[in-house]
């Protein structure tokens, strides 16, 4: 057995014992790059040579005995969008071609602290706009399950990567479902946080009230182990809550007793397709056999989450991409009259159809007169639907359902119907908006030999809870013991 | 025809805060070296975030309860957008529809009796942008951007229409200048840009049938002196006259300008207009959260804070019944001039004469010798001793000057101090003597030596006296010549 | 209903996008229908609901007012397009 067969938390162990060394482990990984790069696309940059150093490091403190993070010698892949200093942070866009930024996120510091290995950069839809990394200026990254397909987005890379093994684990980024989407249509395990519970200081912005940092892994207990290192209060994010962080890698294994599960009847109407909708149910059906108890709760404005969601995101997003000027960074056109042809030129060049389009939707709906009709209006839905999960959540712990309608679907089949790709987002969009913790868990595949995901949602600041139940699921099947092409 | 001048002012006000508004740069004036006081959050670097510096909140809070302003429960920050290369997000972190302070005045003396009643609309809490360096070659070479200065605290102070003369809008900001510096809000350095204003500048015009007209509303930017505002205002006052008589344009008929001031010719000039009109986009800023205040809250940052200057120029004049211009000489000093007054007046019990002393002696010392109230050797304590021994009738004023000349001569080598003060009257003689007993020995032997001067007196010179009496002075080396008068009258009736 | 044409072009003249042809017609399309789709928000009477900015409401977040150590100045310009070792370089700002 190959140490890619290994999910994180079984190389942590080993890495600790002293069965296999962090060198080797990234060694694996970086062989594993150059056998199936090629075909995935799922890395942007991969810096071998500061990787190998980096375990290398590790390895001889551990030889030292010197006390070592909770992920002492683990590859950890980041998606383009965490600053990284001294390592280019492009956002798959050709407007941050080149950018090298001067400092560290604070998931970065944390992953440092915890004595990770930085592995490299992965692929995504340019600046997290997109379900399929088709919006990349640097090439698709295909699904390892189906290489004509793509592995969902924004964070496509991250997924893509786990998914065929190429790293234990990863981080991403969630707006609207852009950890939860890959992880379902890659068949892995991906986690969005409570918003807040991860700062977002180094995390390139696109729509700042929704986006959440979050892990991917083969496994619940990875994520879950991750999570635990990159979460806590930071200072330098406002938005960032100073609450204690549970010990989520100690506690996943523990299976809670008088679960209560709601399921939303909506989420099984019309629009979800067949397979996905049965292999769902039959999960939730695990839960009734582990004693669950299974109840119906209504979400009343759930049907107006995309229209909320695209007005919020792309009007938080027209200004979060203003300071993108060809001044001080990112890139500037060469042919220009003046400055204001500068900004438009470097702007129009720089940025890719999606990221002006969503900039465009934005400058619309925060324009004088369309003000409180669009953005204004959004905001206030936003607090109906928040409204509705509370209330659910007098009644259930977590809600179960469906992470897509439909299974990982071909490059190019939506490339050219911007709205049938946001409406992809259906069941992911809610938690971002009510800022909930959510998991997306590998629940079994279709005929056609795609992975199904299963998503739970949980209470703000409940991700134990809302691990535990997952992993409560994950124990009892073998969903994500597969493997692309095994 | 005749118009009214109506002006209204946007202040900015840079606090003097150590740090930036919302990261940890220094706000040190340092053109010299540009680009060396920033980090991601001020360069807007992506994935950077502001987090709120209290102390500025702080400040903005005293400035505006200085202004008299109501301090809002809840207020939040939003992004003002527009593109600008000292602009480094693409937007300033701004407050728009919920300002944190609202609804104050200022009273402005017109020199006429009547003070002008200065509406205060509402004060803010923003960011400054950076400075462009343009090429002045006029080769159209690149302008140069230095961010040292984006993201220093400032508060904009928006007034209602309410000024009516130039000169008023100057003695506007003079108020402002020496309220904020005496509250220690800010420096108010207007060469270093801490303390800048727009002008909003129109004319309503009397019509024949008693009806007004109002000129087009033009906004003059960015001026930083207290005379140019004056300047940019009587031009443009003139300009829009001539304007209104030559084309008749009235505020309906064209929107509101903006112009820069030219100092070095004393006109306004246009500045160009934007492509588009300004569309802000104004929306609340996801990355920060609101700011809340109690009436405890602002009632501890009121607590902590000094008199304002107008409140203090009322008690100078009633309790200490200073006159209106030794009260102004010493409240444009600032705060630590006045409180060494205050400190002086009190101690001494001759306010009148603590005036006299800081207002010539003390201010005369520290021009000449180039020095701030803080560096000058002889403290507010020293001073005031000296006065009270004048005011006891232990000494003249004549030789309590000789005795602060002293005191400052020496400072190097001896710290100036009250034994310092009695130590020098000692060994100068300069004690007025109190013993009766000595004071009549004097006069006995004088009137003894000068039976000429006596027989002159009492003949009826009363002129004869005074060679006696300074006679008697100069034995005694210190004395009240009233009293010696009253004395030797005494021995020769 | 597609967006006009020159609302497109003014919506892009005030983000500063340089827009093709081809663009502005898609976008006009493609806005429109996005812009309908929205339009469902319209049923709802969120007169008494108050806008809900942020997913976790905070308030009074602040820092002391302590110097961070700032960026050397070669860190601050080392990726701007245009920079003289001193300042960013932008095409001249006309002012008059």
């Amino acid at each position: 057995m190959g140490l890619s067969d290994l999910s994180a938390s079984e190389l942590l162990d080993q890495l600790q014992s002293g069965a296999v060394s962090s060198r080797e482990v990234t060694q694996a990984c970086l062989a594993a790059i150059t056998v199936q790069d090629t075909a995935v696309h799922a890395f942007l940059h991969v810096d071998a040579a500061d990787a190998l150093q980096q375990a290398a490091a590790i390895d001889e403190r551990r030889v030292r005995g010197e006390s070592l993070g909770l992920l002492a010698g683990l590859p950890v892949a980041l998606k383009d969008v965490l600053c990284q200093q001294g390592q280019p942070a492009t956002c798959a866009s050709k407007m941050l071609s080149g950018f090298i930024p001067p400092y560290d996120a604070h998931v970065v510091t944390k992953l440092k602290q915890a004595d990770a290995v930085l592995l490299g950069r992965t692929n995504m839809d340019e600046f997290a706009m997109g379900s399929s990394s088709e919006n990349s200026a640097f090439g698709v990254t295909r699904n390892p399950w189906d290489l004509s397909r793509i592995p969902g987005g924004s964070s496509s890379g991250s997924a893509a990567a786990v998914a065929a093994r190429m790293t234990p684990v990863s981080l991403g980024s969630d707006t609207g479902g852009s950890i939860r989407q890959p992880a379902g249509l890659c068949g892995i395990v991906g986690m969005k946080p409570t918003y807040g519970r991860i700062s977002r200081y180094g995390l390139i912005a696109y729509a700042s009230s929704l986006d959440q940092i979050g892990p991917f892994g083969t496994d619940v207990r990875s994520v879950a182990t991750v999570l635990e290192a990159i979460s806590g209060h930071d200072p330098r994010d406002s938005t960032s809550v100073n609450q204690p962080v549970p010990e989520y890698s100690k506690s996943v294994d523990q299976p809670l007793t008088g679960l209560k599960i709601g399921i939303v009847p909506e989420h099984f109407s019309a629009g979800l397709d067949t397979e996905i909708a049965a292999a769902v149910k039959s999960a939730i059906d695990v839960y009734r056999s582990l004693g669950a108890e299974v109840r119906e709760v209504a979400l009343p404005h759930a049907k107006y989450c995309i229209a909320t969601y695209y007005l919020i995101a792309c009007s938080e997003a027209s200004s979060n991409l203003s300071r993108y000027d060809g001044i001080h960074y990112g890139h500037r056109a060469t042919s220009f009259k003046n400055l204001n042809e500068m900004y438009a030129a470097s702007r129009g060049e720089g940025f890719g159809a999606e990221v002006k389009r969503r900039i465009m939707l934005g400058t619309y709906a925060l324009s004088t007169g369309y003000y409180d009709q669009y953005y204004v209006k959004a905001l206030k839905v936003r607090r109906l639907i928040r409204q509705d999960f509370d209330a659910a959540f007098q009644q259930v712990d977590v809600i179960a359902g469906p992470v897509t309608p439909t299974a990982a679907f071909a490059i190019g089949e939506k490339a050219n119907d911007p709205l049938a790709m946001y409406l992809s987002d259906i069941y992911t969009i809610s938690a971002n908006l009510a800022g909930l913790p959510a998991i997306s868990l590998p629940c079994g595949f279709t005929t056609g030999g795609l992975p199904i995901g299963l998503q739970l949602q949980g209470r703000p600041f409940d991700e134990d809870r809302v691990l535990r139940a997952a992993r409560m699921y994950e124990a009892t099947t073998d969903w994500h013991t597969r493997r692309p092409n095994g | 025809m005749s118009y009214d001048v109506i002006i209204g002012l946007e202040v900015h006000v840079q606090l003097q805060t150590q740090t930036k508004i919302f990261c940890g740069c220094s706000t040190a004036f340092n053109p010299d070296q540009p680009n060396v006081q920033t980090c991601p959050v001020c360069l807007g670097l992506p994935g950077a975030l502001p987090v709120l510096n209290r102390h500025a909140m702080r400040l903005a809070v005293k400035t505006a309860l200085g202004l008299g302003c109501q301090i809002a429960k809840f207020t939040k920050w939003d992004r003002k957008q527009y593109f600008y290369p000292d602009l480094p997000k693409g937007y300033q972190i701004s407050q728009y529809d919920l300002p944190f302070s609202f609804d104050g005045h200022v009273d402005v003396d017109t020199g006429s009796g009547e003070p002008r009643r200065v509406r205060i609309l509402r004060a803010h809490l923003e960011e400054d942008a950076g400075k462009n360096v343009h090429d002045e070659s006029g080769r159209g070479r690149d302008s140069q951007v230095d961010l040292n200065r984006a993201g220093t605290p400032l508060v904009e102070i928006v007034t209602q229409p309410d000024l009516r003369t130039a000169a008023e809008a100057r003695t506007f900001l003079q108020a402002m200048h020496s309220l904020l510096t005496f509250l220690e809000v800010s420096d108010c350095n207007m060469q270093e840009g801490s303390l800048r204003c727009d002008a909003n500048v129109n004319l309503h015009v009397h019509q024949p049938d008693g009806s007004k007209v109002a000129t087009p509303i033009v906004e003059v930017k960015n001026i930083n002196s207290f005379r140019f505002t004056e300047q940019a205002i009587l031009h443009e006052v003139d300009r829009q006259w001539e304007l209104f008589q030559k084309t008749g344009k009235t505020i309906k008929d064209a929107p509101k300008t903006t112009r820069g001031f030219d100092p070095d010719r004393g006109v306004t000039t246009p500045m160009r207009e934007k492509e588009e009109a300004a569309d802000y986009r104004y929306f609340p800023d996801p990355d920060l959260v609101p700011v809340t205040f109690t009436d405890a809250d602002i009632e501890a940052i009121r607590s902590e804070m000094c008199e304002t200057p107008v409140s203090r120029r009322a008690r100078f004049l009633g309790e200490y019944q200073l006159s209106a211009y030794d009260a102004d000489v010493i409240l444009d000093q600032g705060r630590a001039v006045a409180d060494y007054f205050e400190t002086v007046a009190k101690g001494s019990g001759d306010p009148k004469q603590a005036a006299n002393w800081v207002t010539q002696d003390v201010l005369r010392e520290l021009k000449e010798r180039r020095l701030t109230l803080d560096a000058f050797s002889i403290n507010a304590d020293v001073l005031m001793s000296l006065l009270k021994r004048v005011s006891d009738k232990q000494l003249t004023i004549k030789s309590a000057r000789e005795v602060f000349l002293l005191l400052l001569e020496q400072a190097e080598e001896h710290a100036p101090s009250t034994v310092r003060i009695d130590a020098i009257i000692a060994e100068k003689g300069l004690a007025l003597v109190q013993d009766t007993g000595a004071m009549e020995t004097a006069i006995a032997a004088v009137l003894a030596r000068n039976a000429k001067a006596v027989a002159d007196f009492k003949s009826g010179k009363q002129a004869a006296v005074g060679a006696l009496i300074g006679q008697v002075m100069k034995e005694l080396k210190g004395a009240d010549a009233a009293v010696v008068r009253e004395k030797i009258i005494a021995a020769l009736s | 209903m597609a967006l006009p044409l020159d609302t497109v072009k003014k919506v892009a003249g005030l983000a500063r996008l340089q827009l093709t042809d081809t663009e502005i017609e898609m976008f006009s399309q493609q806005l429109g229908g996005i812009l309908d789709y929205v339009a469902m928000l319209d049923e709802l009477d969120t007169s008494a609901v108050e806008p809900m900015v942020h997913a976790i409401e905070l308030t009074n977040v602040l820092r002391d007012d302590v110097l961070a150590p700032s960026l050397p100045r070669a860190d601050a310009l080392q990726n701007a397009p245009k920079q003289d070792g001193r300042y960013f370089l932008v095409p001249a700002i006309l002012e008059g």
